[in-house]
């Protein structure tokens, strides 16, 4: 970084083939750890979020209380957030999952209940006209409905976290933004460039992936132009 | 001493209040690199959204840009222009600005094509020329989406000016960044605490300002909630 070629010094070239040739296994650890810390963060963010969905939608009460709370840990800077969990729970994936999960909350809670309050008055009405009892309307009903706002929110939560966990590297986990904390570190353009294009395709194909995923689940949506 | 009173002890010191150093020169220092990068984001972003959303041409492009923004994490943009521009200030900046523009871009666009199209039906038929539906009809409906656009930059750009520290720059992160590379915990959370505050505070100044930019005649609870939920489906109001 500081004008390389002033003192005769060798360029760096943005990607060096040799390197990457020579750490694939590095580089696979990191991608294995980068979509290991991503699932659990997106897994336990939807196991906290949907309940609180639930909840918020059902009760108006505390919808306002659980958006301001989910809202103030998203805006939290994620290094803020992991300083702060720092002097407790040490450097390790614990730490750096707290964040991760907390990011997630506020895009599944807010994306579940606009899922459900979409669902139109006269289709539960004639669900309760059919005879369903509220668990059964939920489950059947409410949820199938609300499933493309459900998956908007995965897939933006899928996303960030994926961006995310590059930061996780100033605290010892990382994934692939070890590689990029390493390139920093060793003024070393590889590892960077590296860990940035999959850390990209990553996050570009799991967006892709849900995308199929929901087409997959809601079969309805396909036939016509309704969506 | 117990780890809340080493915090306390940190923030009480004055050693930790005086020069370059200090807790107000940070401060201030970290306020001026991202009010900067907003600007001068917004500058950029805002015109070409407001363009794209006017003319209804590059919608795709509108749209799609805050999606990329989001798959290409901040930490790598920064290293990037790091190695690009060389340590300090400048790559800091550069960076800032590159990550605030998608939101805003999107937003804008978004805010635009919401405008109702009876209500610029009507703008023409009263004789207003387009210069006039563009400034008095249009921009004014489209505010409040343009000002959540800003709000999520402006947000985004807090956060990550935090990350600058790492590339030799100063701000609120030097603390977190020499904690963490110290060792020393109780300036690490001082630091977070306050790098915390300072992100919470730009997003409720904000978000009042979101509230003051919504024309009267649109403050209805029915928009309020159209506007919840556009931000909510739409990846724009949210990213990281």
């Amino acid at each position: 970084m500081f004008a390389s070629g002033v003192f005769g010094a060798v360029e760096d070239p943005w990607i060096r083939w040799s390197w990457v040739g020579g750490h694939l296994d590095v580089i696979l650890a990191a991608l294995g750890q980068h979509i290991q810390l991503t699932l659990i963060a997106v897994g336990l963010g939807l196991l906290i979020a949907v309940p609180l969905g639930l909840v918020a939608w059902r009760n108006s009460l505390v919808r306002g209380p659980i958006f301001s709370i989910t809202g103030i840990l998203y805006t939290i800077p994620s290094l803020a957030l992991f300083s702060m969990l720092l002097p407790f729970t040490g450097l390790t994936v614990l730490t750096a999952e707290i964040g991760l999960v907390s990011y997630t909350l506020l895009i599944l809670v807010r994306n579940i209940v606009v899922g459900l309050t979409s669902v139109p008055a006269e289709v539960r009405e004639a669900a309760r006209g059919m005879g369903y009892r509220p668990l059964g309307e939920l489950v059947r009903i409410d949820l199938p409905l609300a499933i493309p706002a459900i998956m908007a929110g995965v897939r933006i939560a899928t996303v960030t976290t994926i961006g995310l966990v590059t930061v996780t590297a100033l605290i010892g986990e990382g994934g692939l933004g070890s590689l990029i904390y390493d390139g920093l570190l060793r003024d070393f353009k590889t590892p960077l460039v590296v860990g940035t294009v999959l850390s990209v395709l990553l996050a570009v194909m799991a967006d892709l992936g849900l995308a199929g995923l929901q087409r997959l689940v809601t079969p309805w949506a396909r036939t016509g132009r309704a969506a | 001493m117990n780890f809340a009173g080493q915090v306390l002890h940190w923030f009480l010191d004055p050693a930790n209040w005086q020069g370059d150093a200090g807790v107000p020169h940070r401060t201030l220092e970290h306020l001026a690199m991202s009010g900067a990068s907003v600007l001068v984001a917004a500058m950029i972003a805002l015109p070409v959204g407001i363009a794209i959303g006017h003319y209804g041409r590059g919608g795709i492009l509108a749209i799609n840009i805050s999606n990329i923004g989001r798959a290409v994490p901040s930490f790598a943009v920064l290293v990037i222009a790091v190695e690009l521009f060389g340590i300090g200030a400048l790559p800091a900046f550069i960076a800032l600005v590159a990550l605030a523009i998608p939101p805003m871009v999107t937003n804008s666009y978004i805010g635009m094509r919401e405008v109702d199209p009876d209500v610029r039906e009507a703008a023409r038929g009263m004789g207003m020329r387009e210069r006039a539906v563009l400034f008095r009809v249009e921009l004014p409906i489209a505010l409040p989406l343009v000002m959540a656009g800003v709000r999520t930059s402006a947000v985004n750009v807090v956060a990550t000016a935090t990350l600058a520290a790492l590339v030799a720059w100063g701000g609120l992160g030097r603390f977190i960044v020499d904690g963490l590379g110290l060792q020393n915990y109780p300036m690490l959370f001082a630091g977070a605490v306050m790098v915390a505050v300072l992100s919470l505070a730009v997003e409720f100044a904000l978000a009042g300002a979101q509230r003051l930019a919504t024309p009267a005649g649109l403050r209805s609870t029915t928009s309020t909630q159209k506007e919840e939920t556009a931000g909510t489906l739409d990846p724009a109001g949210i990213a990281a």
